[in-house]
């Protein structure tokens, strides 16, 4: 992917995602890529912070079967972990699951990207799966397709995967060690027979990592993920990490395991906990020393489509795609526009780098004052202006203000779901949701805001703003910047500048 | 004589696949073994191939009609602590 414009450097200013560990550093992560790959996720949802904002992505549930038991799943209903939580999806065939794909690209033409996660194992559903990439492969081209495998199968169908131009692949791989392994994995099916225990393990730890090289081997990109288990391989997954990097996986995802006892898993009856927020952003922090980590995830239904964050998928019902009638050429063409006046969006984004005070607010440069850049956000309509009610704001547009001038860092939408039980509690508002989206902001600027808000954002830090309604955003952040280092708000703590400026 | 399906199936497909002799089919509800053609994978496999890969303990009755993955075999979780468990949440 391009990068958002570099963040000052030497600050703690958080980077240019939600920085809440939900939602994240990916900008980061692929900062270490090589230019290559970052071109190859560039408009990728799932792996690129940035583009999430402008790309949608689908899941086709067309794999039911498994070839493993995984101690956190339960077969009675989809996976509660590996990107398909809790929600039994329509089953399609191949044949139904491309006249969705199709509809769907022709309907949302910021789609571009079709993943098959399950609800079984996608590998281990090897025709239902292969035919229906074959098939979207053939009719439109223009889409990327991925799939998630827990690895057990992914030796055999490597060349077919290369074949059909899937460059993505993500393995789920919760230990290199079969003593781990055996407390993870009761069984796997195998060469015509049942086998259990470490055997299993060792077995299905083999394919994992083989499945890895083939597949780095034929230039296809591999994300990792792994389920955090405290006591089983929370210790162990900064040896996985390192591992999987070795080999060439360019990103790896620790998710939080989800068990409770409802789910009727292994571990949730016996009564696994699943980790913190601390400890799973303690251990994503750990590996990240020496991994690319991605943050952002949302861990979608398998049938989940549209923008992240987002669930069309009740508009594309089989019976109401069955009605469609639609030119699939003509959709590509129309898809093709749309894919480059986003890029064309995303340039200018960019392009508009640095505004700077003088410009803007009239102040002098050798009136500057050392001072540290601040983040804030804005409800907007558009028409560069501050227009909108905090309460009607889906996305908020983030600002980063310096001594430099004011600079556009990028959208931040707010999730129009909870991100998952262990990730917050239930029932989440939409005000806290809206204030989990701005963390590491500290001013929020827009039309109007209510009284309620107006406290809860002060009590997290964050200073509500009403009093530049319908200004132009630039000038308006400048203005509030200039206020706050009048104030003193903005003032460098760091006991070296302050031994400079004394100097 | 046959393994047969119960109605603990849940259409996950996966014996469907794996049956050497096209003996599963798809019926109104859940997947069924047709009797005249089951052949406990004899001949072919070691061990009954539906029964093996079958994730639900009992959904597979063997021919004598036993469960062929009894309670706990599968998840591991022992039979009293997932009763203790389920009427804890009942009683809720």
């Amino acid at each position: 992917m391009t990068d958002m414009a570099p963040q000052n450097d030497a600050t703690n200013a958080p980077s240019g995602g939600c920085s809440s560990g939900s939602c994240g550093s990916s900008d980061d992560a692929m900062a270490h890529l090589p230019q290559s790959v970052r071109d190859r996720v560039n408009n990728h949802p799932c792996y690129s912070e940035e583009a999430h904002h402008f790309y949608a992505r689908m899941h086709v549930a067309v794999a039911p079967a498994c070839n493993i038991q995984c101690h956190y799943c339960n077969r009675k209903y989809d996976c509660a972990n590996e990107s398909r939580p809790g929600v039994v999806s329509e089953l399609l065939t191949p044949e139904q699951a491309t006249k969705k794909v199709l509809a769907v690209a022709a309907n949302v033409p910021q789609m571009s990207v079709v993943g098959i996660a399950g609800p079984g194992d996608p590998l281990a559903n090897p025709e239902r799966t292969l035919s229906t990439f074959r098939a979207i492969y053939e009719q439109a081209p223009d889409i990327k397709l991925c799939v998630s495998t827990n690895g057990l199968a992914l030796p055999d169908v490597v060349d077919d995967l290369a074949e059909l131009n899937i460059d993505h692949v993500t393995i789920t791989i919760n230990c290199v060690d079969p003593k781990i392994g055996a407390q993870i994995y009761p069984w796997i099916y195998w060469d015509n027979k049942r086998i259990r225990g470490e055997e299993a393990a060792k077995i299905l730890i083999e394919r994992q990592q083989l499945g890895l090289e083939m597949l780095v081997e034929r230039d296809v990109l591999v994300k990792v993920n792994s389920v955090m288990i405290p006591g089983v391989n929370d210790k162990h997954l900064e040896e996985v990490s390192k591992i999987v990097k070795s080999k060439g996986a360019f990103l790896h995802n620790v998710m939080p395991l989800i068990a409770e006892e409802e789910h009727g898993t292994f571990y949730g009856v016996m009564g696994q906990r699943s980790p913190s927020k601390a400890e799973l952003q303690e251990l994503q922090d750990s590996c990240s020393g020496d991994m690319n980590m991605m943050r952002h995830c949302r861990q979608c239904r398998a049938d989940a489509v549209g923008l992240l964050g987002e669930d069309r998928g009740h508009e594309f019902t089989m019976d109401k795609v069955e009605e469609m009638d639609i030119d699939y050429k003509q959709a590509m063409e129309f898809r093709a526009e749309v894919h480059q006046s986003i890029e064309e969006q995303r340039t200018a984004m960019k392009k508009v780098a640095t505004v700077s005070l003088d410009a803007i607010a009239g102040v002098k440069t050798e009136e500057k004052k050392a001072t540290r850049p601040i983040l804030m956000a804005v409800a907007t309509e558009g028409q560069g202006v501050i227009n909108q009610h905090f309460g009607h704001a889906t996305e908020f547009l983030v600002y980063e203000a310096s001594s430099d001038g004011v600079r556009f860092v990028g959208p931040r939408k707010v999730d129009q779901y909870c991100i998952g039980s262990s990730e917050c509690d239930e029932g989440e508002s939409k005000l806290e949701r809206n204030i989990r989206t701005l963390e590491g902001c500290e001013a929020v600027l827009c039309a109007k805001i209510g009284l309620e808000p107006w406290g809860q954002l002060e009590d997290a830090g964050i200073e509500p703003n009403g009093e530049h309604a319908y200004e132009p955003i630039e000038e308006a952040i400048a203005a509030v910047y200039l206020e706050m280092v009048e104030a003193g708000k903005a003032d460098i703590q760091s006991d070296k500048i302050i031994q400079q400026a004394t100097a | 004589m046959s393994y047969s399906i119960t109605d603990l199936c849940v259409n996950c497909h996966a014996c469907f696949d794996v049956c050497p002799n096209d003996a599963i089919y798809k019926a109104s509800t859940q997947f069924m073994i047709n009797k005249k053609t089951c052949t406990e994978c004899e001949g072919d496999h070691d061990d009954a191939q539906c029964a093996s890969i079958c994730p639900i303990e009992g959904a597979i009755l063997t021919p004598a009609g036993e469960p062929a993955n009894p309670a706990g075999s599968l998840t591991g979780i022992p039979p009293l602590r997932l009763a203790e468990v389920m009427a804890e949440i009942q009683a809720r």
